[in-house]
């Protein structure tokens, strides 16, 4: 697969990715309720229509069904959007996938408030804070089109329990140039900076990276941005060691605050090295109607929503003094 | 009391052939004996809804399923799904008696420490093949198992079971299955409801009617039939005759729960709770009392030539 240079959803890289799993590996199978046209599993349908499951709008059936294929020796990928491939079916995912260790990889796609116009009832902004607390599910958030493939294609192998993936409606620019090889610990510094962490994933790693622009020309601050893809198992020595060099952080996510990455982040600086991390994301409130950038931009979720976590969390920069425990250089 | 399970007595007339339907109503005795036991001593667990089952499930592990003790990951193997999961004892029993795990580890039910969960967990006992307990999710499951082993060439051969409870018949998701089911025309699903009309809140036409289960399956385009979930001779015939349908077949077993004990056969408020001592000694007695019955008669018919059918 090329790498993609201009905007595109990550939930396209679902489907091409899905598609490359079914040629090489016999074994991948793929389930969707009704929605395969938007999450891009029809691509996986109509290339290996043997393979593809189509549940109708029957999520909770479905995560039981694919519960009974991987116990059977397949690994099945089931999608849905985030809100009903999460909420609608939090049980089956519960006591059938993850209690069981079994590896089914959920693809879910139109996760936040970007997927705009339908509102509410269909933006997910708890989804990772679910599955994060679920035992032994992984998360993963990639941040563009080309992560998202890597992410999909090294799903086959990385863990043998359950993993969940959580993909975008609208089109977003690419952070990386190239299909990166593997996701590694997960977290990627891709800027550096000595004067505050910037930890982002999904839609906020290119506002981050715009964020970042802005604070050196503006206010003389040096960011470093980390996209932190797998917010679990959080990769904590790469986040304690930037919070050791920069001594602040701000959490940026299309998320809420309770559960996600802010939480994962504070978790691992508050045990590990204890300075203050702000974060941007979802407050107490549901999602609204209007196109995705609008709503994005209604919630605060943009590089101007980032400046400003930053420039707050910098006030207490020098109040807040800790020494490094872990690693990392005055 | 006897607290640790006995081994088991099988008449010499009857080793190396397939149980007849006396020798299936003695097993299933003799699982009864054993999930009394086994709660008397956990102190917790759901009685009365193991015994309404242990019937079905003497069949199966019995006579019908096709198993292998000491393989128990046989590809070509049928599937047992107790979707009634809060029944565990009941398959529990059937597994030690089969030889999947020793008889001894009955008496860790619930225990910490020991592999038998309150609910069946498919990583910690041999023979469980996907961990249930939470309602409603194991038809569909079942479904997915169908359909792995269409991809693989077996679902002419490997038979799925599922057994389900009237609770299970509550719950919207079985529905999602059975529509499931019927649309990939799995042809190797058998749903067993053990209908014993009986929850935790009182009867199910009290509490949420099901109606007509039998119908509700037949109209989402299922083979559905209707038996005396207590009648060897009915279950034996429909388990057999489920196989040989080429679409997703539902017996529907109208059974009481706590069967083969009186002080709790039919009655409600014996649902999640175990047996005092005293009820266990009663009911063990009369359960011991009727295997020694069964035991007699099958002795009897086997010296009279008659195969072992006798106490039928």
């Amino acid at each position: 697969m090329e790498a993609k240079t201009e905007p595109i959803a990550t939930r396209h890289a679902y489907g091409d990715a899905l598609v490359a799993l079914g040629e090489a590996h016999e074994d991948v199978v793929a389930l969707d309720a009704d929605l395969a046209v938007s999450t891009q599993s029809m691509k996986f349908g109509k290339k290996f229509p043997e393979r593809f499951f189509n549940c109708g709008a029957a999520e909770a059936g479905m995560m039981s069904m694919a519960c009974g294929l991987a116990a059977t020796g397949k690994v099945p990928y089931a999608s849905s959007f985030a809100i009903f491939a999460t909420g609608r079916s939090y049980d089956q995912i519960r006591l059938g996938i993850a209690h069981n260790e079994l590896k089914v990889r959920i693809g879910a796609s139109h996760g936040g408030v970007s997927l705009g116009e339908d509102g509410a009832s269909h933006q997910m902004i708890e989804d990772i804070a679910l599955m994060r607390a679920m035992p032994k599910m992984q998360v993963v958030v990639p941040a563009d089109y080309n992560q998202a493939y890597r992410t999909v294609i090294e799903s086959y192998e990385r863990v043998e329990g359950p993993l969940y993936m959580r993909f975008g409606r609208p089109a977003t620019p690419v952070v990386y140039e190239e299909i990166p090889a593997t996701l590694g610990s997960g977290v990627d510094v891709l800027r550096e900076g000595s004067d505050i962490s910037i930890f982002a994933c999904g839609h906020m790693v290119h506002r981050a990276l715009e964020a970042a622009g802005v604070l050196a020309s503006e206010d003389g601050v040096e960011a470093e941005v980390l996209n932190v893809a797998i917010v679990k198992p959080l990769a904590a020595e790469a986040v304690v060691e930037s919070l050791a060099k920069t001594g602040v952080g701000v959490t940026a996510e299309e998320h809420r605050v309770v559960g996600g990455l802010a939480d994962a982040v504070r978790e691992a600086a508050a045990e590990q090295h204890p300075v203050p991390v702000f974060a941007l994301g979802m407050g107490d409130e549901f999602g609204v109607s209007g196109t995705g950038e609008a709503c994005m931009e209604h919630f605060g979720l943009t590089a101007a929503g980032i400046v400003d976590r930053a420039r707050e969390a910098l006030l207490l920069k020098p109040i807040v003094s800790h020494p490094p425990i872990h690693g990392g250089r005055q | 009391m006897h607290l640790t399970p006995v081994p088991d007595p099988e008449p010499p007339a009857l080793a190396g052939k397939e149980p007849s339907i006396a020798g299936l109503e003695r097993y299933a005795t003799i699982l009864r004996i054993n999930c009394v036991r086994m709660l008397a001593v956990a102190k917790s667990g759901h009685l009365d809804s193991s015994l309404s089952a242990a019937d079905i499930v003497a069949a199966l592990y019995h006579r019908e399923l096709r198993h292998d003790p000491a393989d128990p990951g046989w590809p070509e193997r049928d599937r047992f799904v107790l979707c009634k999961g809060h029944a565990a004892p009941i398959q529990y029993a059937a597994l030690a008696e089969h030889g999947y795990f020793p008889r001894q580890d009955l008496m860790g039910l619930r225990k910490v420490g020991s592999h038998l969960q309150g609910h069946p967990d498919m990583n910690r006992t041999p023979g469980v093949e996907v961990s249930t307990g939470s309602l409603g999710q194991g038809l569909s499951t079942c479904v997915g198992i169908c359909l792995a082993l269409r991809l693989d060439g077996l679902d002419g051969t490997a038979q799925v079971f599922g057994v389900l409870s009237d609770g299970d018949c509550q719950e919207g998701e079985t529905w999602e299955g059975a529509a499931a089911a019927a649309h990939y025309e799995v042809p190797n699903l058998t749903a067993i409801v053990d209908y014993n009309h009986l929850q935790t809140d009182g009867t199910t036409e009290e509490v949420m009617d099901t109606g007509d289960v039998r119908a509700k399956f037949e109209a989402f385009g299922w083979d559905s039939v209707e038996i005396d979930g207590h009648d060897m001779g009915a279950i034996v015939e429909a388990l057999r005759r489920s196989r040989t349908l080429r679409k997703p077949a539902a017996i529907v077993c109208q059974t009481k729960k706590g069967r083969g004990v009186s002080l709790m056969e039919d009655r409600f408020g014996f649902h999640g709770k175990p047996p005092s001592q005293e009820q266990a000694t009663e009911a063990l007695e009369e359960l011991e009392a009727r295997l020694a019955e069964q035991e007699e008669a099958l002795q009897a018919g086997a010296a009279s030539g008659e195969g072992g059918d006798g106490g039928s």
